[in-house]
């Protein structure tokens, strides 16, 4: 490690507290209704959008219609990507001339996109044309981040309700978050990006005649326009195989930077917008503190790992003076790698912009370990809000427990109901992950799309399922998941992942809207200090964590002792 | 839930014209217009001929040529299209060697490229950078200490002075973003680009 790699991450983490402030607060006046600059030029379609679609922006929604709505327009999605992906061959801006996806690789990617994973069983620039990348991944990119910041929204409003029967509108969420959140700021990040050299045309793959006279084609695209959404709204699906280790994905240390902030703004400004939607910024800055602190020990712990190189590499004689360079860029180093990947997993976006099946056994495990804590840490856009939520709610359960009484949270008293379908929706999480990883280790189809063998191995299966669960979208990439059975249950697990969760969630929200409002009392656990997130931070490890120990003990704890004795496979 | 139907489909539609159309497009005439070279994916001409981009790697393989990082790509086989074989910087189809660390096949790759480099250089450790595979295949960049290692063999190659290749492998290393963002690197093409300018291997 060495001190300019602590100062990029420190000058990161610093600009990250300064903008959570301000993000939150605009996200707050959006979603209120208040009048925000863009409401000149873009109210209009706003309100035409609405009469359009026959939506009265007036008129709340229950919790069962809010969810309704959310997995209609959902439906709707899928359906109409997957016909895409099928059709691409016959359809307008595919200059390489590209064919139809197959049905299983169709089916993965449309529900990866839906459901905000961007799993890559796709190879970018070898599979999919530039109208596909704008009508639907681009596209899907937007809504599936919208409709995450409107159930996080939609839960918020069932702490900061009494007696209430409604928790928004999910037409309304889901519109204003594009037009005043996701598009703006896509716009300038993107322009951003290409004055950093990512290229943004239609034209066909440039062919070169290379300074030694061999030929290379140049993939090309607009590439700017998808990578500038696929960052904020934490969805991650390269416009290129190699994802943001792509050059063109991903230039230079300055985009790196930028694609890394963007990944985690809205998620973090969204937890100062909760405080200001329970009318205490204090309850914002205590689920930060705690996703803070988790997220640091993460970024340390791979950053030393991948530092230290591989020791089988340290004995051959080669010099490693900033780690393992295995599947990283020069460009980024050990420091920019190991923070992107730390950030990607924590919240689940899963771009890389190295290849994680390379890294230390140990590196190796954080973004794993990251993302089976349930995406918490940030999170993706909406997601990661309402999972820390849930897991606030088992806190101060445990804690009103160990004291003998009803726990209460932000005014409402958490009751059998809401903690039952909180453990629904966070024990979806091991069940798919465990499960699936269990069914493919045993089946000669699942071995067979193995790159590495011996407990790297079985790590590869483990990472799949659990970031296709976790809905992140990361691999470790040496595994060959384009087959049908790993497309199907890969499919399979980004589903449960997302709506198993999703629905008990909305329940939730649906129960605690209806509560009346506690005042606090003496005995009041306060949920804004140190011994709350301290708490916190411990539910999240033990409860999200302690279930994977075993799985993770065969694969990257094992390996990690095979190469300090020097053992190959 | 069929109330639902209606606003699914027609906000559906109306954010695909919107953010999947209209965004693209827009970004795509905005770009061509601020920033035209790198829009079009940093393309170097030379005599009238794209030999490359300024931010994809090339397989230098000559001995006079500064090498780039090893690349993992593949592409199909000219003599069979059914099949893919090794193909370096393929900037068609970019992708890692996402060999783990304890692979016996990573182990045997850097064993015998390191073979090789020690017997071109044996003063020096061999750097990292010329052992590893790359994330992206397409790695544009070397570190400097890369660079500098492969100086005796270009001075051997092209009849060339060691400390005027050092001098411009100074001039050519970038340093961090404001001395603080990502690490120093060389840009190999335009190393080469700059080598062929001094002389003629």
């Amino acid at each position: 490690m060495t001190i300019n790699g602590w100062i990029q991450i420190l000058i990161y983490f610093a600009l990250l507290t300064a903008l959570t402030r301000p993000v939150g607060g605009y996200l707050y006046r959006v979603f209120n209704g208040e009048r925000i600059l863009l409401s000149r030029p873009l109210g209009w379609l706003e309100r035409g959008f609405y009469r359009c679609a026959g939506v009265d922006s007036q008129t709340e929604q229950s919790w069962i219609s809010y969810t309704l709505a959310m997995l209609a327009f959902n439906l709707v999605c899928f359906v109409a990507l997957f016909l895409l992906l099928l059709a691409q061959g016959h359809l307008p801006f595919n200059p390489q001339g590209f064919g139809a996806l197959t049905p299983d690789l169709a089916f993965n990617t449309a529900i990866s996109f839906v459901t905000n994973t961007n799993w890559q069983s796709y190879g970018g620039e070898t599979t999919m044309s530039y109208g596909t990348q704008m009508l639907g991944l681009t596209v899907h990119n937007f809504v599936s981040a919208a409709t995450g910041i409107g159930l996080a929204l939609a839960l918020v409003r069932g702490f900061a309700r009494r007696s209430a029967s409604t928790i928004g509108n999910f037409w309304v969420d889901l519109t204003r978050a594009t037009l005043y959140v996701l598009l703006p700021i896509s716009i300038v990040a993107a322009l951003f990006l290409i004055w950093q050299g990512m290229p943004q045309n239609l034209s066909a793959y440039t062919n070169a005649l290379t300074l030694e006279g061999v030929k290379q084609t140049i993939a090309q695209g607009p590439v700017a326009s998808q990578v500038a959404i696929k960052m904020l709204g934490t969805n991650g699906g390269g416009f290129f195989n190699a994802n943001a280790a792509h050059p063109f994905e991903n230039p230079t240390a300055l985009s790196n930077f930028l694609q890394i902030l963007l990944i985690f703004l809205i998620p973090a400004g969204l937890t100062n917008t909760f405080g200001r939607m329970v009318k205490s910024e204090l309850q914002g800055w205590a689920l930060y503190s705690a996703m803070s602190v988790l997220f640091l020990v993460g970024v340390a712990t791979c950053y030393w790992a991948e530092s230290q190189g591989n020791p089988q590499l340290t004995t051959m004689g080669i010099s490693q003076p900033i780690g393992n360079m295995e599947g990283k860029e020069t460009r980024f180093g050990v420091a920019n790698s190991t923070l992107f990947a730390t950030i990607t997993t924590d919240a689940s976006c899963g771009a890389v912009n190295a290849m994680h099946d390379s890294f230390t056994p140990l590196g190796g495990l954080v973004p794993m370990v990251n993302m089976m804590l349930g995406e918490v840490i940030f999170g993706g856009v909406g997601a990661g809000l309402y999972g820390i939520l849930l897991y606030a709610l088992i806190a101060v359960f445990i804690a009103g427990l160990m004291v003998g009484r009803t726990p209460e949270y932000l005014g409402k008293k958490i009751e059998a109901r809401e903690i039952k379908l909180t453990m629904l929706a966070i024990l979806c999480l091991p069940l798919s992950i465990l499960g699936f990883t269990a069914v493919s280790s045993v089946l000669s189809q699942g071995l067979a799309g193995l790159a590495n063998t011996g407990p790297h191995g079985f790590s590869e299966m483990l990472y799949a399922y659990t970031s296709a669960t976790a809905n992140n979208g990361s691999a470790f990439a040496g595994l060959t998941a384009n087959t049908p059975f790993y497309n199907v249950t890969l499919g399979i697990a980004m589903l449960i992942g997302r709506f198993a969760f999703i629905v008990p969630m909305m329940a939730t929200a649906g129960a605690l809207a209806a509560k009346k409002y506690t005042p606090p009392s003496a005995g009041t656990f306060p949920t804004t200090g140190g011994l709350f997130i301290a708490l916190l931070v411990g539910v999240i490890v033990i409860v999200g964590g302690l279930t994977f120990f075993p799985a993770i003990a065969l694969g990257p704890i094992v390996e990690h002792l095979a190469i300090l004795t020097g053992k190959a496979y | 839930m069929f109330s639902h139907i209606r606003p699914a489909i027609v906000l559906f539609v109306l954010l695909t014209l919107l953010t999947g159309v209209a965004y693209p497009l827009a970004m795509t005439g905005a770009a061509q217009a601020l920033f035209p070279a790198q829009a079009n994916g940093s393309l170097i001409t030379k005599n009238g001929h794209i030999i490359g981009s300024s931010l994809i790697g090339q397989n230098f393989v000559g001995d006079g040529y500064f090498h780039g990082r090893l690349s993992a790509t593949s592409g199909a086989d000219p003599t069979d299209a059914s099949k893919t074989i090794s193909s370096p910087y393929n900037a068609a189809n970019s992708v890692g060697s996402n060999l783990g660390p304890t692979s016996k096949a990573l182990l045997d790759r850097v064993a015998a490229d390191t073979a090789k480099l020690k017997a071109e250089n044996p003063n020096a450790l061999v750097p990292a950078e010329l052992v590893t595979a790359s994330g992206s295949g397409l790695d544009p960049h070397i570190s400097p200490e890369s660079a500098l290692f492969q100086v005796p063999r270009i001075a051997r190659a092209r009849g060339l002075n060691e400390q005027q290749l050092q001098a411009l492998i100074g001039v050519h290393t970038d340093g961090r973003w404001l001395g603080l963002l990502g690490e120093p690197v060389v840009n190999v093409l335009a190393l080469n680009l700059a080598l062929d300018a001094v002389g003629k291997p």
